[in-house]
């Protein structure tokens, strides 16, 4: 009975003269790895140059403010619930008069903590989110000694005012 | 024994050693960048440009280590096994000729420590005296796989040195001398003894192999079956000193290669120079023959797989032997009846 169109038969034919001496063999191989010593590497070396990734790579998150300058996060938590990975908690806090310029709902994140060992980087924070808050960029975590700072909280997260970060083709991604 | 003669020699061995400590320090470096080459990466590249310092941060990382000896090693020969083996590898370059004589003001300096009539047993002997640095530090461990590595070594260098003897054999019947000097000196200009002597070559250079414990026959150090062979245990400058022993003996094998059979500092159209010229000329011939083969040994490392040990021991013993007994016979033959045939 066949069970597969994959098999192939064994082959055990006798070597021939020529075979046995190895070194038409061995020249061979000799011959393939030289024309790799010349051949380009593929090596990207890395904190020096970057490689290329795709614009809706999902690389390390960002928490986006609006064109204000105010967080979107309104802390509803469905970013966490919709977690997998359970990487994302937050603590909610009531926003207080004369704050309006900093968060733009009535509640906000007092803290946001993403754990970047456990997050799988699958993206449905962002795809939960009703608030276009939480976007993943194609920044990379960076590398680090100790396990509590990878633990990434708002001061990470949370988008530089003077260095706004694009998301516009994330965002038609998800609208289309 | 006159003074000059004295300096000459000192300065020589001390030149000499300062070069193979040089050549095997940076062997390591090339090795890993040869490797990177062959398997498409670009290798060690942050420690200055191009990865230039990577064998002084070896260095430092290596002194730097914890040095570890194991409660049940017999420490002493423990200790001794690594010396043993930098020793023996570091001796052998005595008997090598690097060149032709060099005349200043007219006194002539010889470059070769010790031209003795018995150049090749000499270093047959110090090359077997390499056997037992691996196998101290192999018995010395009280480890099984060390044990295990040491045996391999041991028995795998006995079994080649004698392909690699016979192989030779040919060669000193066509020159009629033991000595490496009259052996180079009769390779003048083209006519190297790889020409003649082929397949007494392939055997040399086979057997080489063998002896420095090269891929495809680095059993001894096979890290698949035998964690790190002979040096499973062997930390810090230790480690070091037997992973320095194994380069040098590559650089001194491929020095004896190119001596023997590819002409060592003569080169074709040697004719045309003389004196110092010819003399500095053959050095660099001869250095850049080296260079060549202790890339052509990363070479065939990078390429072949290792043997298993049965196929090592049928390799020696079934047909390397064989063909050089062979070999030894085909050129008794030419010798007796070339003057018949007339040539």
């Amino acid at each position: 009975m066949q069970l597969t169109n994959r098999s192939k038969v064994v082959s055990n034919k006798e070597m021939t003269w020529v075979e046995k001496m190895y070194l038409p063999a061995i020249f061979g191989g000799l011959w393939i790895t030289i024309r790799h010593f010349l051949r380009k590497s593929a090596t990207i070396r890395y904190p020096e140059v970057k490689r290329e990734v795709s614009t809706v790579y999902r690389g390390k998150h960002v928490l986006k403010r609006d064109e204000q300058g105010r967080e979107n996060c309104t802390a509803c938590g469905l970013c966490a619930v919709a977690c997998p990975a359970e990487a994302i908690t937050m603590d909610a806090a009531e926003r207080k008069k004369g704050e309006e310029h900093l968060y733009r709902e009535e509640k906000y994140a007092a803290k946001y903590e993403i754990n970047m060992l456990r997050c799988i980087f699958c993206g449905l924070c962002e795809e939960a989110c009703p608030k276009q808050a939480i976007y993943l960029t194609p920044e990379f975590p960076v590398a680090n000694y100790n396990r509590s700072n990878f633990i990434f909280g708002k001061d990470k997260l949370v988008e530089p005012i003077d260095k706004r970060i694009d998301v516009s083709l994330k965002k038609k991604v998800h609208t289309s | 024994m006159d003074l000059a003669l004295l300096l000459d020699k000192t300065i020589l061995i001390l030149i000499l050693f300062g070069v193979t400590l040089f050549i095997a320090m940076y062997s390591t470096y090339a090795e890993r960048k040869v490797a990177a080459f062959l398997q498409d990466r670009i290798g060690p590249d942050r420690a200055g440009p191009f990865g230039i310092l990577q064998p002084l941060a070896d260095g430092v990382k290596m002194f730097m280590k914890e040095e570890i000896i194991p409660n049940t090693a017999d420490k002493w020969l423990f200790i001794i096994g690594p010396g043993i083996a930098m020793c023996t590898a570091l001796m052998t370059s005595a008997v090598i000729p690097w060149g032709k004589n060099i005349t200043i003001g007219g006194h002539e300096i010889v470059l070769q420590v010790a031209d003795i009539n018995i150049g090749i047993l000499y270093v047959f002997g110090v090359v077997s005296l390499g056997v037992y640095g691996i196998m101290i530090g192999g018995w010395a461990s009280n480890n099984k796989f060390s044990l295990l590595g040491a045996i391999r070594a041991s028995s795998q260098m006995i079994s080649y040195e004698l392909a690699m003897g016979m192989a030779l054999i040919a060669i000193l019947m066509s020159t009629g001398s033991l000595s490496i000097r009259d052996i180079v000196e009769g390779q003048h200009g083209w006519h190297w003894n790889v020409l003649y002597q082929p397949l007494s070559c392939l055997i040399f250079i086979v057997c080489a192999f063998a002896e420095c414990n090269r891929t495809p026959f680095d059993l001894p150090e096979c890290e698949s079956e035998l964690v790190g062979g002979y040096h499973t245990e062997y930390s810090s400058m230790k480690l070091g000193f037997y992973l320095f022993a194994e380069y040098t003996n590559m650089f001194i094998s491929s020095a004896i290669i190119s001596s023997l059979y590819f002409g060592g500092y003569n080169f074709p159209g040697m004719d045309a120079f003389s004196g110092n010229t010819l003399a500095l000329l053959g050095t660099a011939v001869f250095f850049a023959k080296i260079f060549f083969f202790i890339f052509f040994f990363m070479w065939i490392r990078w390429t072949l797989p290792r043997f298993r040990y049965d196929q090592l021991m049928r390799l020696g013993w079934q047909i390397l032997i064989p063909l050089a007994i062979f070999n030894i016979l085909a050129t008794g033959t030419w010798m007796t009846f070339k003057g018949y045939l007339g040539f």
